[in-house]
């Protein structure tokens, strides 16, 4: 084989550190009339203070670097987990666009979804005939089993009446009678993208069970809520396997958000079987793995469904011992010894890192469910919860929070800020600053800022690769965890006695 | 009618065929077969037309252009994400437009501010909300030039006058605050959203700044985004022709230089889609004459160069040839390494304002042919540039869809396809090597000199990537 000839090509990375550049940007201040490097100095400086974190504390009209998305995003990944599913938006076609956009870069996955494309006559005269088109074109082009619609911003404010255009549509011809066509409502401006799964899995469930209420099956339903890691979808399976529980995973995103190479393109590559999603009535139990993401689709399972129910995020160690206690009392089996094995590899990582972790300060931002589970996880491994940063968290989670640091000694400094957003937390790393930072892509600013070494957990993740596809819940999860934030305390470590006699081989 | 054109005309048809009949109709007259003379009626496309509803079009929308476009790359400015939080979010930081500065202290790019309505907002109005923000922004970050106000869809619809609220803080402030009616519902495309930031900065930024000298060199560089350094690479070759570029639109502009760049000589403009509107209001107000100009590969760079230079002197015109002659043996070197591994390679393109038809000369100095390119938001400007750029029978696409993307892959089997984000990983998944040509995946630059040898790169390593022969595909 003939040998590659390679190139010394300078992209970015390098170029625009070279002279001929740094000469250019120099010259092009002269019409940028930049403020003087002092006064820029001394503003930097200045944001670092208490007293700009009173200022900054006191906004109250302007988000800046929030973490949180919208309602539709979280209503798109629910139906994008059951089989054969096409997400189906009722508004404007450049939400879509972005949502789909969105979780593209963070899954590096195409995902498949429609919108109806209103403009402004749908917004003076109502997005019926969008409705009836889009119905149309849909199922004549991507044949799915199930039309999952949602709403964005402009349907909701015009008031759409989405019962009585799915009941046009079918009536016309446009989709089958027998079509399911969920609804939910979804505008940005409530909520965000958790209460959209929220309202989206709803919608679905009450579609697709209505009159299947018949036999119990014997099988227990796990709502894994918005969980963007396809590792936990995929860990949760094999666990109950291995438990002989039978199980239905309502919203199963893991195939369509981790799908295989096969030189083929498919719509609908994975997600729960509609027919054993239909079945989830009959189930003996259903079990969430979140609470804030599935708060109304838990009231209704319980309700309408007369089923068990129960909240049980296994996130570390006491809580995944408690989703298996719970999981063993409703099944009635035993929890069995490869899974106690797992615990002991998971507590044994735990043990031999704690000294890494111990004592060291954290702070956090993300979304609810998730902080409950890092916040737990971090306290047993001796780690101190300090500032927690949850932009669409509530009142009822903050109590949750503050009531679940109150369990720990190492609990006692953190708080819970509700919310808030990033630039609230930048005021914080300056004014109290900590050792670690836990959070998503966007909190590399923080880290660039303040230099506070960051863990990377949570969504969206664009600028690491693959680690959605590991698991964060249960005792595996626990081995992930443990080795993402010891090894970033490592690095850092690494780093700062690069030059010193404490360069360790051995840590 | 030729063969060639024929040909492509029925397979356009075979993948029709799948549209109801209504679809069908509209979106016939949005593919097309090239014919390079544009003499051939039925090889014309329409373009700039609403999508059909429910056929999964690429497109974003009005405030994607003017956010992610125009006011976004600004970066002294604030651009406030005016609505609830989804558009703000999305738009956050995704489209890479490089600038030097203090992030959060005197420049604001990479940041995200947004009045994030809640339904008490969309109830009682955000127009109040608006104002204290824009005091809480002042107050946090004094060294802001400039405000932006980018409305999302609610605002228009609930009929908040955000303009007088920046004529109230604009007073106050004494520095430009900008209502932009770019809600989403506006429009077809992105493509509205262009044209109403650009009135924006007519009304409200464009003869405001500051030049103390002038001297007949002085040019303005306009509709460069400079994803990864583009415009930085390009307004070298404009320095080393001997021009002053006092103004860069948009990418690292800063307030001041969108308010000086009625004192230019000359408007060059690389993205014409984006940002004619504000060049053709120079001329007729200034009588600021403006050239488009292409930087992709060295071909299209060198003519450039040239006609740039013809409107200038003569010390121009012999540094414009001494540069040439300075980088040609680069792009030879270029050419000489890269060609032998694409050449006969086929290109299908589908991207936004002018990479369509720009790239081409680049692709073709790698020796690869273009055999598909179309546009999200084209418009009938756009597509009558692109035609005499490409081969007879070639696909001309525009507003295209998913489904149509795929059945054209299948049938024009290319080598490589440069798209966006949404298209990469079906891509992937089809084991077609595929080049995001929005945000040159996070590479870059790919305009100028010292973009080429990056271009070249990039698509080497993509259609030659060892990774596409490990699928297993199904007999």
């Amino acid at each position: 084989m003939k040998a590659m000839k390679l190139m010394q090509v300078k992209d970015h990375n390098d170029l625009f550190r070279e002279q001929e550049y740094l000469e250019q940007f120099e010259r092009k201040r002269e019409f940028e009339r930049p403020w003087p490097a002092e006064t820029v100095q001394e503003v930097a400086e200045w944001t670092k203070t208490e007293e700009y974190k009173e200022k900054n504390f006191a906004r109250q009209h302007i988000k800046i670097n929030p973490a949180k998305a919208c309602q539709p995003l979280g209503a798109i990944f629910c139906a994008a987990g059951f089989a054969g599913t096409m997400p189906f938006v009722q508004g404007a076609q450049g939400c879509v666009a972005y949502f789909r956009s969105h979780l593209n870069r963070h899954f590096k996955e195409p995902l498949a979804a429609i919108s109806t494309s209103m403009t402004e006559d749908a917004a003076v005269f109502g997005g019926l005939n969008n409705m009836l088109e889009g119905l149309e074109n849909a199922y004549a082009l991507y044949k799915p089993k199930m039309l999952a619609v949602s709403t964005t911003c402009i349907a909701e404010v015009i008031g759409d009446d989405l019962n009585a255009y799915v009941k046009a549509a079918r009536d016309k011809g446009a989709i089958p009678k027998d079509l399911p066509v969920p609804f939910a409502h979804t505008p940005s401006f409530v909520g965000s993208q958790i209460t959209g799964y929220d309202n989206q899995l709803k919608a679905i469930l009450s579609t697709i069970t209505a009159g299947k209420k018949g036999e119990p099956n014997g099988t227990v339903n796990i709502i894994p809520g918005f969980d963007t890691y396809t590792g936990d979808y995929r860990e949760m399976k094999r666990l109950l396997d291995i438990m002989g529980v039978k199980h239905t995973i309502l919203a199963d995103v893991s195939d369509t958000f981790d799908s295989p190479n096969t030189g083929e393109y498919k719509l609908y590559p994975g997600g729960t079987p509609l027919a054993g999603a239909a079945d989830s009535i009959n189930a003996r139990a259903t079990i969430a793995l979140q609470k804030y993401s599935t708060l109304k689709t838990m009231e209704y399972i319980r309700k309408e469904w007369e089923q068990k129910t129960a909240v049980l995020p296994p996130i570390g160690i006491k809580n995944t011992d408690a989703f298996f206690e719970a999981l063993s009392a409703i099944t009635g089996k035993p929890v069995p010894r490869e899974i106690e094995d797992e615990r002991g590899r998971a507590v044994d990582a735990m043990v031999d890192s704690h000294a890494y972790v111990h004592g060291k300060r954290f702070a956090f931002v993300g979304d609810p469910d998730l902080l409950l589970g890092l916040i737990g996880f971090v306290m047993e491994m001796g780690g101190v919860p300090v500032h927690i940063v949850c932009t669409n968290g509530d009142r009822k989670f903050e109590e949750e929070a503050a009531a679940l640091l109150a369990e720990s000694p190492f609990g006692s400094e953190g708080k819970v800020y509700v919310n808030k957003d990033m630039w609230h937390l930048r005021s914080l790393l300056f004014t109290d600053p900590v050792d670690l930072l836990i959070g998503n892509s966007y909190a590399k600013f923080l880290w660039r800022d303040t230099g506070t070494p960051l863990v990377r957990i949570g969504f969206p993740l664009f600028d690491r690769h693959h680690l959605h596809r590991y698991p964060v819940i249960g005792y595996q999860g626990v081995i992930n965890l443990v080795n993402w934030v010891v090894n970033t305390v490592l690095d850092e470590m690494d780093r700062k006695t690069m030059h010193t006699t404490s360069f360790d081989v051995i840590r | 009618m030729s063969t060639a054109i024929k040909d492509t005309q029925k397979m356009i048809e075979e993948v029709l065929e799948a549209y109801p009949e209504k679809a069908k109709k509209d979106r016939a007259k949005h593919l097309a077969a090239n014919d390079p003379s544009g003499q051939c009626s039925a090889c014309q496309v329409k373009s700039n037309i609403k999508s059909r509803p429910g056929v999964m079009t690429v497109r974003g929308c009005a405030y994607a252009g003017a956010k992610g476009v125009v006011w976004g790359p600004v970066k002294d400015q604030i651009t406030v994400s005016h609505g609830p939080i989804g558009c703000g979010q999305y738009s956050w930081w995704s489209r890479r437009n490089y600038y030097n500065g203090q992030t959060g202290i005197d420049t604001f790019g990479a940041m995200q501010f947004t009045t994030d309505f809640q339904e008490k907002d969309i109830v009682y109005g955000g127009d109040k909300g608006l104002d204290a923000a824009l005091h809480e922004l002042k107050e946090l970050f004094p060294l802001a030039k400039g405000i932006g106000i980018l409305s999302e869809c609610p605002v228009g619809l609930i009929g908040d006058d955000i303009e007088a609220v920046a004529k109230k803080v604009q007073k106050e402030f004494k520095m430009p605050i900008v209502p932009v009616r770019c809600e989403g519902f506006r429009g077809v495309s992105q493509s509205l959203g262009h044209h109403i930031a650009n009135d924006t900065i007519k009304d409200h930024v464009l003869g405001t700044g500051q030049l103390d000298t002038s001297t007949p060199y002085d040019v303005a560089l306009i509709g460069d985004y400079n994803i990864g350094g583009d415009a930085w690479a390009s307004r070298k070759i404009l320095e080393e022709m001997g021009l002053r570029v006092i103004a860069q639109w948009t990418g690292d502009a800063s307030v001041n230089e969108m308010g000086i760049a009625h004192k230019a000589k000359l408007n060059l403009i690389h993205c014409y889609r984006s940002m004619n509107y504000i060049c053709r209001h120079m001329e007729e107000e200034y009588g600021i004459p403006w050239v488009e100009f292409n930087f992709f590969g060295p071909t299209k760079i060198y003519e450039s160069i040239r006609k740039i230079a013809s409107l200038f002197d003569d010390t121009v015109k012999e540094k414009a040839e001494q540069l040439i002659a300075k980088y040609k043996p680069l792009m030879d070197e270029v050419i000489a390494t890269y060609r032998p591994k694409l050449e006969g390679r086929k290109v299908m393109l589908y991207v936004g304002g002018l990479r369509p038809r720009h790239t081409i000369g680049a692709y073709e100095d790698l020796g690869m042919e273009v055999v598909a390119s179309g546009y999200e938001f084209g418009h009938s400007d756009d597509y009558k540039r692109t035609y005499p750029e490409m081969k007879e029978g070639a696909v001309i696409m525009d507003d295209a869809t998913l489904y149509e993307l795929e059945e054209l892959t299948r049938r024009l089997r290319p080598d490589m396809v440069g798209s966006g984000i949404k298209e990469k990983y079906s891509y992937h998944k089809l084991g077609v090597p595929f080049r995001q040509m929005h945000s040159w995946d996070y590479s870059g630059p790919y305009h100028g000199f010292d973009g080429f040898p990056v271009f070249a790169r990039d698509m080497d390593m993509t259609v030659n990537s060892p990774t596409w022969s490990l699928i297993r595909r199904k007999k």
